[in-house]
Formats: C-alpha cells, sequence, structure tokens
C-alpha cells in the first residue's frame, strides 16, 4: 500500500499502532459496535492517475461552450488581472485558515483590513466586514440585522426592482427567521416611490431593501428615501453592483445604513456561479450588530502595528445562539481577490471600466433600437452596462439559438418579448456588431422560416 | 520579510497618476459615462490605491511571507481538518472550460459543468450513505442551516408546526446552536457524560412532541465516536424527531463508517475539510447537504438532474423545495476541486482516509499523554483533546503553550474549545503527515512541557521568532479601528 498522499510504510503504521497497544487499523475502530461499520468498498470509481484526471476534465470541458458574454444579471464579465491569480496561487494565502494565530497570520489579517477599507470607501460607509459568502446571502443577512436592531419589528419591504435571484434567497432566509418580507411594486422599471412611502409610513417595517443599479440596469433616484426610512425608524438598505460604485451615487452619499452586494464584478471569473465574495458595509454606530468576522488594527507587545480578529463576542463561538448570524468564517480568498483588483485598478480603473462597459452597453442599445422589431423596454432611464430590450419578432428563442450557433449567449430572457442584455468592456466593437448583425438578419425571417 | 521596507499597507505605497491596469481603447468614445444625470454619480472618487503592477506584487508576496499555510508546515488545528490541498485539484478548478461558463448561460452550453455537479453529488451520497445531495451552501455553517431547513420544511408538509425545538449537545460546537437561532428553533441542551459522550439518561426527558430533531457530531468535538448512536437515533426517530448530522468531523469515517447506516437522515460535508479543497485564509469553502430518501423534494433551489437515457443534464427548480440558500449552484470551484480529489483517491484510498488520519491521532495522543493532561483514555478518533499540561504547578498556560509552538514552526492545535474543559487543547493531525513530522511535533510539545516547568517565562512571553509579537487583544477591541481612513486619522 504506498500512495501518494499517504507517507506511512507498513513498518510505520506496525510501529506506530504498537506504541498505540493495538495490532490493526481496523483496532483504531473497536469501539464503534460492528453492525455500523461500513465492510465494503465504496461504490466509486479506482483511483486515477493525473494523466487520466486530465483527460477527464478535458473531455468534461468539451460539454461546455466558451461564449461571447451579453448576459449579466448579477455575474458580470469583466477582465481579470494575470496578477491576481499569480498571488492567490501563493499557497501561504490558499492552504492557510481562518488567522486565529494573529502571530503567523498578519498576511491574512492585512488583506483583510485593506479590503475593509477600500469596501467601506467604495460604498461610502464607514466599516465593513471581512466578508461574506455571497450578494444574497449577503443581503439576507443585512434584512436579519435590521430585524435584530428594530427589536419588536419583523417586517421587511424589498423592491421590485430588485434582482429576483436575490430575493428568493432573502425570502428563503426571511420565512425561516420569521420575518415578513412585503414588496414595493415596480412601475416602469423603478420602485414606486408612493408604494413605498406608503408601505413604511405603516410603523412596522424593519427594513428597506433595494437596488442600484436595479435588475433591468436602471439607476435610480433615491432622493429621500433614507430620511423617510429614519422617520419610520427603519433601517435603508442598499444592495450595489460592486464595480459601479467606482462611478454612481453611493450607499453612504444616498445615506444608506447597510451597504451590501456581490463583489463578483471586481473582476473575479464567472466560473459558472462562484465562488464569489459577499460584502457587507455600515455605519460604525451599527458595527457591533453587524454579522461575520471583522479585523481590526492593535498593537503587539513591541509596539508594532499589526491586525487582529475583533468584536468576537458577537459571534457564534462565544454567543451560540445569542450570536448576530451563523456565520463562522469568510470568503478571505475572494477578499483577497478584489483587494489586488481595486489595488491595480484604483479609482482610474474602475472609472475606466465603467466607461468602456457604458460605450459597449450604450452603443449596442442605440443599434438594437434602430432595428424594427427591436426597442428599449425603458427607454427614458440612465443605464450603465445593463438593460432590457423588447423583441417583437415572432420567436424569441429562435433568436437565442441563432446567436448561440453563433457563439453569443445573447441575455436572459425575462419572458416571452424581453431580454435583458449586458456589454462589459471584455465585448469589443466587432463583436457587438456581429451580434447586430444577426438581430438584423433573424428579425427579417418569417414564422414559416424558423423551423426547430 | 523586511518589515522596514515592506511592512505598510497597499494604502501607503500610492501616487496620484499611477496605475496598475490595461484596458482596450474605447472605440466607441462618442457614447460617454459622463451624459449620465450626475445627481446620480457619486461626487467623489473612492480612496482606492494608486499603485504599479510590480508595488502590488511585492506587497502582496511580501504580505504572503507573514502567513503560515499547509504547504508551509504541520498544522494540528483540531476540527479543522487541515489535510494537504493536492495541487492537481488547483489545476482543474481553474481549467480554462470552466472558469468562464456565466451561471445563466444556455443549459446545452454547460453540460460538462452540469455532469460534475451531478457526479459530485452522486459520490457524496454513496460516501454519507444517503439518498440526494444538493452542492448549493457555500460552507458548513450555510450547510447547517440548509439542513436545519429541509428538517422544518419536512415538519411543516405534515402540517406539524408545533415542533420548535433543536436539541444540540452541551460540547457541541457554536455554530450549531447558532444555526439553529438562524432558522427560527429553540435550542435545548442535552449534557455530556464524563466520558464527552451524550447522555442518554438526560436526552430521554427531553424527548416529545416539540422537538423537531437533534443535531450531533460524531465522532464528537472531543474525538470520541458516539457509541450510542443507534440508541439515540431511535429514541429521536420515535419522538418524531429527525436527526441532522454536522460533517465536521467526517474525516475517520470515510471508509469505516457511513452517516446514513448510523440513523442520520439529514447531514452537511465540510469540502474544505473531508475532501481537501484548500481553507482560503476562511473561505471558499463548500458545504453540500445531504438527505435520507424521502426528504429530496425540500432541498434547496436551483437542483441538477439527469436525463440518464438522453445523458442530459438539467437545472430545475421545485416547488415542494425550502427555497433557495445561493444565487446559483453553490461554490462550483471547490466543487471542481473536491471531485477532482474523490478522482485521484478513488475508492481503494478514500477508504484509508479515515483509518489513517486516526492513527496519527492516537499516535500522538500516546506519545504525550505523560506530559498533558489527557481528560478522556480510550481510543479516539481523527482528533484528541488535551486539558492542558500535567503540571499544573507552572501557571503556563494552553495560550502560552500554543504561542511557543508557532516558535518551532508549527501552527498551534484548536486551543479552549470544546468549552468541557478549561485549558483545552484540540489536536487533529492529518492522514497526509508522515511520522517524522508527528515525531517532530511531538518532541517540540515534550520539550515545551519541560520549559513550562524549568524556564516558565519564556513559554509565558512566546512566541519570539514570528514576524510579530502578542498583540493586545483587548485594545482591538475597545477601540476598534477598521479602515485605513480611521488609522489615517489617528483614531487610536
Amino acid at each position: 500500500m504506498t500512495y501518494k498522499y499517504f507517507p506511512h510504510t507498513s513498518e510505520d503504521i506496525s510501529s506506530m499502532l504498537g506504541k498505540c497497544g493495538l495490532k490493526s487499523l481496523e483496532d483504531l475502530y473497536q469501539d464503534i459496535p460492528q453492525e455500523l461499520v461500513l465492510n465494503r468498498d465504496y461504490d466509486l470509481p479506482e483511483a486515477m492517475s493525473e494523466v487520466e484526471v486530465r483527460k477527464m476534465f478535458d473531455e468534461l470541458g468539451q460539454y461546455n461552450a466558451q461564449l461571447k458574454c451579453f448576459i449579466g444579471a448579477g455575474v458580470y464579465d469583466h477582465y481579470c488581472p494575470s496578477v491576481i491569480n499569480a498571488i492567490l496561487s501563493r499557497s501561504e494565502f490558499l492552504t492557510s485558515y481562518t488567522p486565529y494565530q494573529a502571530e503567523i497570520s498578519q498576511g491574512t489579517l492585512q488583506y483583510i483590513f485593506e479590503y475593509q477599507s477600500m469596501m467601506a470607501t467604495l460604498t461610502g460607509m464607514e466599516v465593513s466586514n471581512a466578508s461574506m459568502y455571497d450578494g444574497c446571502t449577503a443581503t439576507a443577512e443585512a434584512m436579519m440585522m435590521a430585524v435584530a436592531n428594530a427589536k419588536k419589528r419583523n417586517k421587511v419591504l424589498i423592491s421590485d426592482t430588485m434582482s429576483p435571484i436575490v430575493t428568493r434567497v432573502v425570502e428563503t432566509y426571511a420565512k425561516f427567521h420569521g420575518i415578513v418580507v412585503e414588496h414595493i411594486a415596480a412601475v416602469d422599471g423603478v420602485t414606486s416611490r408612493q408604494d413605498f412611502e406608503q408601505k413604511v409610513s405603516q410603523g412596522d417595517v424593519a427594513g428597506v431593501i433595494v437596488a442600484a443599479p436595479n435588475f433591468y440596469g436602471i439607476v435610480e433616484d433615491y432622493t429621500g428615501w433614507a430620511d423617510l426610512c429614519h422617520a419610520n425608524k427603519a433601517l435603508f438598505i442598499m444592495n450595489c453592483n460592486a464595480s459601479a460604485l467606482g462611478v454612481i451615487k453611493t450607499p453612504g452619499e444616498w445615506g444608506a445604513d447597510v451597504a451590501v452586494g456581490d463583489g463578483q464584478s471586481l473582476g473575479i471569473p464567472m466560473c459558472f456561479g462562484g465562488p464569489y465574495v459577499g460584502y457587507l458595509c455600515t455605519s460604525k454606530k451599527l458595527i457591533r450588530k453587524m454579522p461575520g468576522r471583522i479585523v481590526g488594527a492593535t498593537k503587539d507587545l513591541d509596539g508594532k502595528r499589526t491586525f487582529v480578529l475583533t468584536l468576537q463576542a458577537r459571534e457564534q463561538h462565544i454567543r451560540r445562539e445569542k450570536a448576530t448570524s451563523n456565520i463562522c468564517s469568510n470568503q478571505s480568498l475572494m477578499a483577497l481577490y478584489v483587494t489586488i483588483y481595486m489595488s491595480l485598478m484604483g479609482k482610474q480603473g474602475l472609472k475606466d471600466v465603467n466607461a468602456l462597459s457604458y460605450s459597449n452597453a450604450h452603443y449596442l442599445a442605440d443599434k438594437l433600437s434602430k432595428l424594427d422589431k427591436f426597442e428599449l423596454a425603458y427607454p427614458d432611464k440612465p443605464f450603465l452596462h445593463e438593460f432590457a430590450v423588447k423583441y417583437k419578432g415572432d420567436d424569441i428563442d429562435y433568436l437565442q439559438e441563432a446567436m448561440l450557433e453563433a457563439g453569443i449567449q445573447f441575455g436572459l430572457k425575462l419572458d416571452n418579448e424581453t431580454l435583458l442584455l449586458c456589454a462589459t468592456e471584455t465585448l469589443t466593437k466587432d463583436e457587438i456588431d456581429d451580434a447586430i448583425t444577426i438581430c438584423e438578419g433573424v428579425q427579417n425571417l418569417k414564422s414559416d422560416d424558423i423551423i426547430d | 520579510m523586511n518589515s522596514v521596507y515592506y511592512g505598510k499597507l497597499i494604502f501607503e505605497l500610492s501616487k496620484e497618476g499611477r496605475c496598475g491596469y490595461s484596458l482596450p481603447k474605447n472605440e466607441l468614445a462618442q457614447y460617454k459615462l459622463e451624459d449620465m444625470p450626475q445627481n446620480l454619480m457619486r461626487q467623489e472618487a473612492p480612496a482606492l490605491p494608486q499603485v504599479d503592477e510590480l508595488t502590488v506584487v511585492r506587497h502582496y508576496t511580501n504580505m504572503s511571507n507573514n502567513n503560515f499555510g499547509v504547504d508551509t508546515g504541520f498544522y494540528p488545528l483540531g476540527s479543522c481538518t487541515m489535510k494537504y490541498n493536492p495541487k492537481i485539484n488547483e489545476e482543474m478548478c481553474n481549467h480554462h472550460a470552466f472558469t468562464r461558463l456565466h451561471p445563466l448561460q444556455n443549459e446545452s452550453t454547460v453540460q460538462g459543468a452540469l455532469e460534475v455537479y451531478y457526479n459530485l453529488q452522486n459520490s457524496l451520497a454513496e460516501i454519507s450513505g444517503l439518498s440526494e445531495f444538493t452542492l448549493n451552501p457555500f460552507a458548513g455553517a450555510h450547510g447547517e442551516l440548509t439542513g436545519l431547513m429541509v428538517m422544518k420544511s419536512y415538519h411543516l408538509s405534515r402540517n406539524d408546526a408545533k415542533r420548535t425545538k433543536v436539541i444540540i449537545p452541551d460540547s457541541a460546537h457554536g455554530t450549531n446552536p447558532a444555526s439553529a437561532a438562524v432558522c427560527g428553533f429553540d435550542v435545548v441542551v442535552v449534557k455530556s457524560r464524563p466520558d464527552g459522550t451524550v447522555d442518554v439518561e438526560d436526552l430521554r426527558p427531553l424527548l416529545d412532541d416539540t422537538i423537531a430533531g437533534m443535531m450531533m457530531t460524531n465522532p464528537n468535538t472531543l474525538g470520541i465516536f458516539e457509541h450510542n448512536i443507534a440508541e439515540i437515533a431511535k429514541l429521536v426517530h420515535e419522538a418524531g424527531g429527525l436527526m441532522y448530522y454536522d460533517g465536521a468531523n467526517l474525516n475517520p469515517m470515510l471508509g469505516m463508517c457511513r452517516p446514513g447506516d448510523l440513523g442520520f437522515d439529514i447531514m452537511h460535508i465540510n469540502l474544505h475539510k473531508t475532501f481537501s479543497t484548500p481553507h482560503g485564509g476562511g473561505g471558499p469553502g463548500s458545504g453540500p447537504v445531504g438527505v435520507r430518501a424521502g426528504l429530496e423534494q425540500f432541498l434547496p433551489n436551483p437542483r441538477v438532474v439527469a436525463d440518464e437515457e438522453n445523458m442530459r443534464y438539467t437545472v430545475e427548480c421545485k416547488d415542494t423545495a425550502l427555497g433557495a440558500v445561493s444565487g446559483f449552484l453553490g461554490n462550483f470551484g471547490v466543487i471542481m476541486r473536491a471531485y477532482s480529489y474523490i478522482l485521484t483517491l478513488g475508492k481503494e484510498n478514500l477508504r484509508m482516509v479515515g483509518p489513517l488520519a486516526t492513527l496519527n491521532a492516537n499516535y500522538i495522543k500516546e506519545c504525550l499523554k505523560d506530559c498533558y493532561e489527557l481528560p478522556i483514555e480510550g481510543v479516539c478518533k481523527h482528533e484528541f483533546v488535551f486539558d492542558g499540561l500535567k503540571d499544573k504547578s507552572t501557571e503556563v498556560t494552553t495560550l502560552d503553550v500554543a504561542k511557543r509552538l508557532l516558535d518551532y514552526g508549527f501552527h498551534a492545535p484548536t486551543i479552549y474549545f470544546p468549552l468541557l474543559f478549561h485549558q483545552a487543547l484540540m489536536i487533529e493531525p492529518t492522514e497526509n503527515e508522515s511520522k517524522e513530522t508527528l515525531d517532530g511535533f511531538i518532541e517540540v510539545m515534550r520539550t515545551i512541557a519541560k520549559e513550562a516547568s524549568e524556564t516558565p517565562e519564556l513559554v509565558k512571553t512566546a512566541p519570539h521568532n514570528t514576524p510579530v509579537r502578542r498583540l493586545d487583544d483587548t485594545l482591538a477591541a475597545l477601540k476598534p479601528v477598521v479602515t485605513y481612513a480611521e488609522l489615517a486619522a489617528g483614531i487610536q
């Protein structure tokens, strides 16, 4: 029995068993009732060599297609600087655990401190936690934070312009945690101010959750929303696209109490849905109500500036069922990812990414709206790099399939006449032109021409 | 690391006008971001650093030198299963045919990814003796929460709304009660016996028709197998409750025991423990949840299912599901690594994981029990707990021993957990550690015990050889400074 991950020789095993006063490896399990022991091999394949494992994944990979990405809906194909993977693959970061032993974990602790600093300035908030699983669960955590903060209220409002992918996670957490979620209606692609005012004024709302930009890509105007929330003792929670915050008005500027969202747009590869990183930022006043880990600055015995996990009295290993959350880790490596991304990009890089994406998306929208059978769903609403378009042709599925054949994922189908389209800086003008040419061709086909 | 030259924060290396990126030229510059309504735009740019590429690379490379990982040295952190993270898994998870997939792109273009997901679901079901798995939860704690949601959904589907309590042993990890609370359950604590296992006599009177279920870790947090598990499961089931298996300690069970065969109905697995995916400084992890037949319909949306006849995989959402706990299909990159691990080990090596990890733990225990207090005798599983030094006259604490270990190039064990012992020192070596490594650790632990008696100050002021010395935790918590802006403003 030799295997590359198991260093013991049979002599090692016998001598170690001898030290334990045992004769065989089975003796290590003598305390387990015999009828509970598995007396067979797993019904799984035999070991593969690296050569075979590589072939296996190569083969599986052939059943995937690399598409030109005109889809967003919360996950964006942005430029990933090559530096990041090189640093992330350093095993000192990759193979460490939560930095409990601060003296040999200053690398992790320092980048988390940098991450918190960057997320705070990006969102315009005072403090950030050390990161969370993803944008959906971070939003659910913000909802629970609002309810815990309000003490005797258990209702939150969520805008219908929030991504349904986020809302369904929020609603799941709410259902089990005993929180009532009410929706604020969407009118013409934006949250109804009237419905919001009417619902928040009932005096039983713990928090209000809105999106920026919203699911349809629209940047909404939240002037006065925070004040109205505060007048009614509710927290104002904003779920924002992290990359867009480089240019759009921040939760801090809108007067929000909590900023949450996904950090994937800060250069994290799409990787079929994860791993990403959730962020949660708030005011200093609410820091002890905040879920998740936090790193703080302190000094060591020599007076040197150092960093350490802090405010742990909020956490589950001390507070158990009274903790602010059951979260007992963070998404550390992905927090490092976005920290390096923001270090490389800086304020100008984030602005450039947004400007390029804006140009690409607005060119696409402009060209499409000039075609007979396409029109913007919300033509008078401001958007950055994502927008909804109505297709008046015969078969929206055929349009998407024709695109697929050309190696293009042409948006997300919202209903039989609406697509949610996105263009980031990774698309070229030629690629956009190609897509528009296909649109022109397809819209001129009659339904009789379309054969399934 | 040279902390004089490289000990700064990235913000302190910033200089106006520098940059570390390159982007394509804007061929469509006539479409201007400046045309956005100004009242919707941020008024002041974020205070992000401005640095060139090499400065960024050096900064983070030097920071990594201040870190300790499994690749650096022995990491016997109890309950965390810090096993070797094979390099082939990293290579596979970065496979170009997978990293650029959008989670919502057409199903026909992600069949390879769905097959990985589906095959890992099935492999975990076989290894755990349960019926079906979801890989959507992002971490162990997230898996616990999802599993408890399954439990609640099951009772509610039977219109049995009075089951509001979950039983949790006093030795359990704090996440168990925290997850139960997030899921809207009340927590009932069952006591341990002196040998660390659940007291069945204490359990009996707690069981009635208000109990939704019981959460257990087996082997428990003391590394002891709960030998009464069959009886406990029977009692809980007779009372109408479900058994939840916290997979934190699944590693020693590999090849020997399956939670499904022990009577558990729902469980989570930490892929970052048992299935070798890297801990990444705290995440990303993955916490798949498995259930017994009859509970599948409650697993969260979205689900990956196979039409085996046509060899086609689809993603579906069911109305009976508990809802959704993730945006998409979990931490797919972690799922790729775990699948690579299972393929690499195969059935013949997977079955050796448990016994070899268990042998290593027992060997360390037997070699050190004359200098460290072993509260529970007998065979342990993958980990065990010492209650501090045997010589109690020295005033050297478990914290001191942990810090002194850092001087010798080892990571410390888990300390002050479980709470049952005041000076708990919880040691977990994994199956990947050689006898030489274990002997080296044992020798250092014996040296520290000797130092504690002969030169206690040396131990009490440790560490001495690490990049920084002991930190002031109290200062950090008393006046929290959590951003560079606060630091620069001299708040501390």
